[in-house]
């Protein structure tokens, strides 16, 4: 057995219980703010050595299929130890106020395990575990703000609506596994057993459980309540981490053990994602909170990844990659700030943030420049990663998909501006402190932004070269 | 009458309908719980039973049934933790009480 091809989640492993650890050791007035820097160094170390890991050919297997260590897989994994890395760094503020801190980081990093178990599953067993193991350490967190009513609301409304959704995917797995007589995705594919009713029942259920995952429209309706209720890291770490882990193991599913419904199934994603931009885009106009407009928002992002999937070719799964890492990072921009703001104006209306550009002028840049980004104008990210996902999805034949994208993005950058205007003409109620870690990272953002959007080549080699090794 | 793989499959998704009826009928968070526990319990018949009539001998049925046993264990251990924080905060379980956010 090649215990080498898990070493990322062994590592978060050992981490995160050596955090719980130090976290009862310590005595109960210190800060834990140590294990949050500590935190922070060892996934910048493995965010830095899975750099190593891209190679040409010769994916490594781990245990008989199960795991699947691949350069699709290695981007996703540096993704979302990117997405924790910045996470942890802006609420270490946010986390002095939650009682049970050092549990906090603990959570977290057992949420990062789940989702770089999902982005190299390779037989539904996989699956399961990093699903599980990714959405119950999101309950928990949810339900971590002890002062906070709608903290515990949301959590509970998460846990019902996940578990239901996980009895759904299970049921799918379960009568894929009598037709197929395995869970292995690659055995599924070869498989033309699976064509019979119970079998493209049980794709149906599995499809639909992901969806709820992604939040994609039919079943969106956990995603507002759960973000505007949940302590605002969380928002952040879901609307980036749990989406892009669940896209990741959607494209391979869909991609591997779906392969030969590939054909008949992208019309009908198409539809889902159309409603997706659209429904997502509309809802989020009339929003008051701007968690809950994020999380619509977020919905809409959802439906404009499903675009690059609907491409089914290299180029679209590339730019569903290269939409998803720049997506974290417009996140981590707008999210950091809502942290601050949350913590000292006490919550996220739009009237907490009126004249934060006097207050807080960096702060209210590096806001405007991420929502921006995520309205996809042109020196943002954003702009190019929406250029390659309608660029892919036109040259599939899809040019009602792409035109239907270029008028919902046109119509989300009113509620982005409408953030915008609050922040530069309202007048500041109070005066915000801004701590040098929240700092450095709205500005790792901002800058990260604008940089991929001027010279995205370097980012859009590495996707390139994942995505065309994932489908060959 | 022998019992083939028709009955478990019926059994299971008889369990499983009940236990989805179960979610949209009842407001109280235990019941809604354990009709969650119910619906996950339908699918570890379903694996038993496929596994059983599988064509040749694999255990991965099994392998998958245990394991979702053990995660729905977790999910049930987070679950209560949850309802103990309702309860505390609203001093209710009626989860047509506590549904304050809404649009």
């Amino acid at each position: 057995m090649n215990f080498y091809v898990i070493y990322p989640e062994i590592a978060v492993l050992v981490l995160a219980l050596l955090l719980i650890c130090a976290d009862l050791i310590l005595s109960a007035v210190e800060t834990r703010r140590s294990l949050g820097y500590a935190a922070i160094m060892i996934l910048g170390g493995l965010f830095i050595s899975l750099f190593y890991q891209y190679h040409i050919d010769g994916s490594v297997y781990f245990y008989d299929n199960l795991f699947y260590f691949d350069n699709y897989a290695i981007f996703f994994k540096q993704l979302f130890l990117a997405a924790v890395v910045m996470t942890i760094l802006f609420s270490l503020d946010y986390a002095e106020k939650l009682r049970y801190s050092g549990e906090y980081y603990a959570m977290v990093l057992f949420a990062l395990i789940g989702m770089m178990v999902l982005a190299s599953a390779n037989d539904f067993l996989t699956m399961f575990v990093g699903l599980e193991l990714m959405t119950i350490s999101f309950y928990a967190l949810a339900g971590f703000r002890l002062d906070d009513k709608k903290s515990a609301e949301s959590g509970i409304k998460y846990l019902i609506i996940g578990s239901v959704s996980t009895a759904v995917t299970l049921y799918g797995i379960s009568l894929l596994y009598g037709m197929a007589h395995s869970l292995d995705f690659s055995v599924i594919e070869k498989t033309f057993n699976v064509f019979s009713p119970l079998g493209v029942a049980g794709m149906a259920m599995i499809v639909a459980g992901m969806f709820f995952k992604m939040s994609v429209i039919p079943f969106h309706m956990w995603a507002p309540d759960v973000y505007e209720g949940a302590p605002t890291p969380v928002t952040g770490l879901l609307a980036m981490g749990s989406k892009a882990a669940a896209i990741a193991v959607f494209i391979r599913i869909l991609f591997t053990a779906f392969l030969h419904i590939t054909d008949y199934f992208m019309p009908v994603l198409a539809v889902f994602s159309a409603i997706c931009m659209i429904g997502g885009n509309i809802a989020a106009i009339r929003q008051k909170n701007i968690k809950r407009m994020l999380a619509y928002s977020s919905i809409a992002q959802a439906g404009y990844m499903i675009v690059g999937i609907c491409a089914a070719t290299p180029q679209g799964i590339k730019s569903v990659m290269f939409y998803a890492f720049l997506y974290v990072l417009a996140n981590v921009g707008a999210f950091a700030v809502l942290s601050v703001v949350d913590c000292q104006n006490n919550g996220t209306e739009y009237k907490n943030l009126s004249g934060l550009s006097q207050s807080a002028p960096v702060l209210a840049m590096v806001m405007a420049i991420s929502l921006l980004s995520m309205g996809g104008i042109p020196p943002t990210a954003g702009f190019t990663g929406k250029l390659y996902l309608f660029t892919a999805v036109v040259e599939s034949g899809y040019v009602w998909l792409a035109f239907i994208g270029f008028i919902m993005s046109m119509i989300s950058v009113y509620y982005y501006l409408k953030v915008v205007r609050v922040m530069y003409q309202g007048s500041p109620d109070n005066s915000i402190t801004v701590s040098g870690s929240i700092r450095a990272v709205v500005l790792i953002s901002a800058v990260a932004t604008i940089l991929f959007g001027i010279w995205p080549q370097y980012l859009s080699i590495l996707t390139d070269f994942a995505a065309f090794t994932f489908l060959r | 009458m022998t019992v083939g793989m028709t009955h478990f499959l019926i059994l299971s998704a008889l369990l499983f309908c009940i236990g989805l009826y179960g979610l949209l009928v009842k407001r109280n968070l235990f019941s809604i719980l354990m009709c969650i526990e119910l619906m996950l319990n339908a699918v570890n018949i379903n694996f038993a039973a496929f596994n059983y009539f599988l064509p040749m001998p694999d255990l991965s049925g099994q392998v998958m049934m245990i394991f979702s046993i053990t995660v729905a264990a977790a999910e049930v251990a987070v679950g209560l933790a949850l309802i103990f924080r309702i309860y505390h905060d609203f001093a209710t379980v009626n989860i047509d009480k506590i549904n304050n956010m809404k649009g």
